[in-house]
């Protein structure tokens, strides 16, 4: 079943070329949509209980003992979810998309595939093809169908990324050499840590992994490819880059980094913390001083991404309060997906802005709230989101990661927990500075070219929403999936 | 109403008296305001935002833990920012929507964190569980609820927020100024007041800033000169009583106080819409208007005059100098309710505005209410000492009187401008900010990615280094390997000749040599 699930996207891009051209567009949607029904299906299957399901294991490369093991749990269900919900929406909004779209439409099943993998992946080796598999992807996302200097951005993307993803191949290589017999299995070797006898290599094996991660995450420093990637995207790009790709970035840390080098997390854990604050604030501050709002919106990535290596770090304190640092682990996954919505649906915005005006910059906007009253209610909604207001997802998982943080009980906790506080005022003010450039106010050179949104956007734009709202209002569901996981991850970094 | 939103950390809403107070304040002036806006022609997304502000207010004072009272608090400043803004081609009035979110939202984060060491010391998010948190987090959580209210409620230093909140429509300030908002802050420090009071210093500053303010802001009132300016400080002033009752452990004198005072100040409101609207007004609106001012100058009988005692007689209790202060902000009331008065009952010129019934209706219900919420304001257990309330009585009527009689007050320069605290915070922090931003912005271009563009470099040119050195060396050396090896087959060829007699030669040499290093390694 989860096999069919990860290849179903690729053998429908496989097939593409044999669909009449006209079909493509919606052959793109119905496939999509149903990946998404068949993920539901399996969130419903697995209900809210601990463990794995629809666990596969095949072998694949027995000479390494890496293996074909794939298998969903509570953290992965919900980055499953979100990833087909994500690109089900790409699929809509691109529904007029008329540049090369059979293999615009390809890239982006075979992109769900690789993207569907990795969260489904138990096996470091898997993991990591799938993880070099979508930045070759998206390097050709930006690279065709991007605009401006996109060869650049694109080239920046790709080398620093996979630069990265050596950083983590090496760090992968740490933990099989450390594993006792060798193994790549990341069930083997969650149940018995690698190099627990040797802090040195540790360190070092979660340095590679932690740099290897960082810069897909992005945390500061090394989140500059991020910017120019966002800019030059076309904008189902951006919202599958911002939305679904950095989330392997965090989820590979609770996935592997935690639980598989607990000791050095928890050693380490005061420089995650740090890390993650300076992200935070780091990354307000620099989008409170852009111009170009789809570069606001890639920075205010970096500062909610800092909120979750914040909250993980905070879990890495064993002397903490563990129902706080269960609360905050609980936030950090909640926060990846609320991300993905808000941030997916922020960037087609902004996708919505350039295809009718060309432009980001938002001082040459001004009062589109009278040529396009939906498009402002919408863009209104994201940024409110985005800011962490009650009712939307944002939140909850903010408001999760900040109790949870402080809440763990320690002095350097608890002083980063409130600093990072001081994120959120920031947001807010870079937020409704946009909304007041933007949307309110005298008309600006370009408004007039804003027609509101079409049907298709609204379509695309409308769920993302919806279920921000309805996590931000009812998050029981989520949460109580979760849950049991971020018990186990607070347990195995304890241990 | 138990649940939890969060699983393990329960919380829910409830209806306590306190509750029960606010809810029905909240829903009579809602109900009074939605008819005035009714004559004035609204669309749906005035209502749509004022029906969510009420509903957030309502969760605010029904909440029984603090994310579902925050969760209420931050969607409540939310819509007052929406609809502050609610004429969103104007800059200036989203401005200051803009200020009004932001600097409440500040004061927010004080709940966010006081939640967090709630989580720390409490080991839980509910009211109840708050006062029994150990050191230092019980006095980390008062610390940031006192920011937060003092915050929400426009108490010093955060007052300036709602100067600008006028520039929203008059239901919404009818609305914002009387029973939501502002109220709500007052409403926490009650609400939490045996955590304010176990800290053993929360509940002093509480006390003083209430005073202070109502002293200060007092001032600020008198200084003003538009109407609504006037109206405004007093509702900060009005507030800073309540905050004062709070402090002082006395839920029932403030919460009569707010409930007076959410009748008199949305009646005024309603009235100076009115007014403003209009070139001259009638005799109704005059009137309501008067019997509204009057109750805030706290002239006997009528409900402030009660209400401010009962806080005065609870302040007194605890200091003598929150007593003088609290008296010195009652006269400043009076006058500056007095200005309000000469402001709208002074002649004009011009036709008779009519208005339509819908707004008269709730004059007249909110000027009934002004004369006699006081009755209830006796039920609160709280008896005010006799002379307090001769006195306040006594200085008020004199202080209307000497106001109306010389027809003009005291306009005290330094407080015209608010006490110049927006500007203060505009360069204290908001210039500093917004610099540091754009620092970090430029650090972040030439440094950061600069350095990432300098590795890129240094690898494009360690390539050309490659290409052009180091290349033509390694290509050299292969070349001379190449030249070596045919020097060699030459060499190599040399000895086969074809004739046996040399192989054999060549054998016997091999087979000497074979022995010899037979013989020597043995």
């Amino acid at each position: 079943m989860l096999t069919l699930v990860i290849f179903l996207p690729l053998a429908a891009a496989l097939a593409l070329p044999a669909v009449p051209r006209r079909a493509v567009p919606w052959t793109w949607i119905g496939v999509t949509v149903a990946e998404l029904a068949l993920i539901v299906a399996m969130w419903i299957a697995h209900g809210t209980g601990g463990g794995v399901s629809f666990e596969a294991n095949v072998r694949w490369i027995p000479s390494v003992r890496a293996g074909y093991h794939v298998g969903v749990d509570g953290l992965s269900l919900p980055l499953l979810t979100l990833t087909a919900v994500l690109f089900a929406a790409c699929a809509l909004y691109s529904l007029r998309h008329t540049d090369r779209v059979r293999a615009f439409a390809a890239l982006f099943l075979f992109l769900e595939t690789v993207c569907v993998g990795l969260f489904a992946s138990l096996d470091l080796l898997l993991f990591f093809v799938f993880f070099d598999l979508s930045i070759v992807g998206m390097y050709f996302v930006i690279l065709v169908w991007g605009h401006d200097d996109r060869t650049r951005s694109a080239l920046k993307f790709f080398l620093y990324t996979f630069l990265g993803s050596l950083v983590l191949l090496l760090g992968f290589i740490g933990l099989y050499l450390g594993a006792d017999p060798h193994t790549f299995d990341m069930v083997e070797l969650t149940r018995t840590p690698p190099l627990e006898g040797s802090p040195g290599l540790a360190a070092l094996t979660l340095l590679a992994v932690g740099i290897g991660l960082g810069i897909k995450t992005p945390v500061v420093p090394f989140h500059t490819w991020l910017p120019p990637a966002h800019t030059d995207a076309p904008a189902a790009g951006s919202a599958i880059l911002a939305g679904v790709m950095l989330k392997m970035g965090t989820y590979g840390l609770v996935r592997i980094a935690m639980p598989m080098l607990p000791d050095a997390w928890r050693r380490y854990a005061l420089v995650m913390l740090i890390v993650g604050l300076v992200s935070v604030l780091y990354g307000a501050l620099v989008a409170l001083a852009q111009d170009n709002v789809k570069r606001l919106v890639a920075y205010t990535s970096v500062n909610h991404m800092g909120y979750i290596v914040l909250a993980l770090g905070a879990a890495g304190y064993a002397a903490g309060d563990a129902d706080a640092r269960r609360l905050a682990v609980t936030g950090a996954v909640t926060q990846m997906v609320s991300h993905g919505l808000v941030t997916g649906a922020l960037f087609l915005l902004c996708g919505v802005l350039y295809d009718r005006a060309g432009s980001y910059d938002i001082g040459r906007f001004g009062g589109i709230a009278r040529t396009a009253p939906v498009y402002s209610g919408l863009i209104a909604v994201a940024a409110f989101a985005s800011l962490g207001l009650p009712g939307l997802s944002g939140f909850i998982a903010e408001f999760q990661i900040f109790a949870g943080t402080i809440g763990s009980g320690t002095t350097a906790t608890a002083v980063a927990g409130a600093l990072a506080v001081l994120g959120i005022l920031i947001t807010a003010g870079l937020f409704l500075r946009v909304l007041h450039k933007v949307v309110t106010g005298p008309p600006g050179a370009l408004t007039s070219q804003v027609t509101d949104v079409r049907r298709p956007e609204l379509g695309a734009l409308v769920p993302l929403l919806a279920l921000s709202l309805a996590i931000g209002v009812a998050p029981r569901p989520l949460l109580d999936t979760i849950e049991p996981l971020s018990a186990a991850i607070v347990g195995l970094v304890g241990r | 109403m138990s649940f939890s939103l969060l699983p393990g950390w329960p919380g829910g809403l409830a209806v306590d008296g306190l509750s029960a107070v606010l809810v029905a304040t909240l829903a009579a002036v809602l109900v009074a305001v939605l008819m005035y806006a009714a004559g004035e022609g609204y669309g749906a997304r005035f209502y749509v935002l004022m029906l969510l502000f009420a509903a957030a207010m309502l969760v605010t004072v029904t909440a029984t833990d603090l994310l579902l009272l925050l969760m209420g608090w931050e969607v409540m400043g939310a819509m007052s920012y929406a609809l502050i803004g609610y004429v969103w081609s104007d800059s200036e009035r989203m401005q200051s929507a803009d200020v009004a979110f932001l600097t409440t939202r500040a004061a927010d984060m004080g709940l966010y964190a006081a939640a967090g060491f709630a989580v720390a010391g409490a080991h839980s998010l509910e009211f109840d569980a708050l006062a029994q948190a150990g050191a230092p987090w019980r006095d980390l959580i008062a610390a940031g609820v006192v920011v937060s209210a003092l915050g929400k409620s426009a108490q010093l230093p955060f007052s300036f927020w709602l100067s600008r909140a006028m520039a929203g429509p008059t239901p919404v300030s009818a609305l914002l100024h009387s029973a939501t908002m502002v109220a709500a802050g007052a409403y926490l420090l009650m609400r939490l007041h045996p955590l304010l009071d176990a800290t053993g210093w929360a509940d002093t500053v509480v006390c003083w800033a209430g005073a202070l303010t109502a002293l200060v802001l007092g001032a600020v009132a008198l200084a003003q000169r538009e109407l609504k300016q006037v109206l405004a400080a007093s509702t900060c002033a009005q507030i800073g009583f309540m905050v004062l009752g709070a402090g002082a452990g006395s839920v029932g004198a403030g919460t009569a106080h707010l409930v007076a005072h959410a009748a008199v100040k949305s009646l005024l409101f309603l009235g100076a819409g009115l007014w403003l609207s209009a070139q001259r007004t009638g005799r109704l609106v005059k009137v309501t208007f008067g019997v509204g001012a009057l109750a805030l100058a706290g002239v006997p009988p009528l409900s402030l005059w009660v209400t401010k005692d009962e806080v005065l007689t609870v302040a007194g209790d605890r200091s003598a100098g929150l007593l003088a202060v609290g008296f010195a902000a009652s006269v400043l009331s009076a006058a500056y309710a007095a200005k309000a008065l000469l402001m709208v009952v002074r002649p004009a010129e011009g036709p008779v505005a009519r208005v339509p019934w819908p707004q008269r209706v709730p004059l007249v219900v909110l000027a009934a209410a002004a004369c006699v919420l006081g009755v209830a304001g006796l039920r609160t257990g709280v008896r005010p000492h006799v002379w307090e309330a001769v006195l306040s009585g006594v200085l008020a009527v004199i202080t209307v009187g000497v106001v109306v009689a010389v027809r003009r007050v005291p306009e005290p320069a330094w407080a015209v401008n608010w006490l110049h605290l927006e500007r203060a915070v505009v360069a204290g922090t908001v210039h500093p900010v917004f610099a540091l931003a754009r620092a970090l912005a430029r650090f972040d271009d030439r440094v950061v990615d600069g350095a990432v563009r300098g590795v890129a470099r240094g690898g494009r040119w360690t390539a050309g280094l490659a290409g052009r050195r180091v290349e033509f060396r390694v290509d050299g050396l292969v070349a001379v390997v190449g030249r070596a090896a045919r020097g060699l087959a030459a060499l190599a060829r040399r000895p086969q000749t074809g004739q046996l007699h040399t192989y054999y030669a060549q054998a016997a040499v091999v087979l000497v040599v074979l022995v010899v290093v037979a013989v020597l390694a043995g």
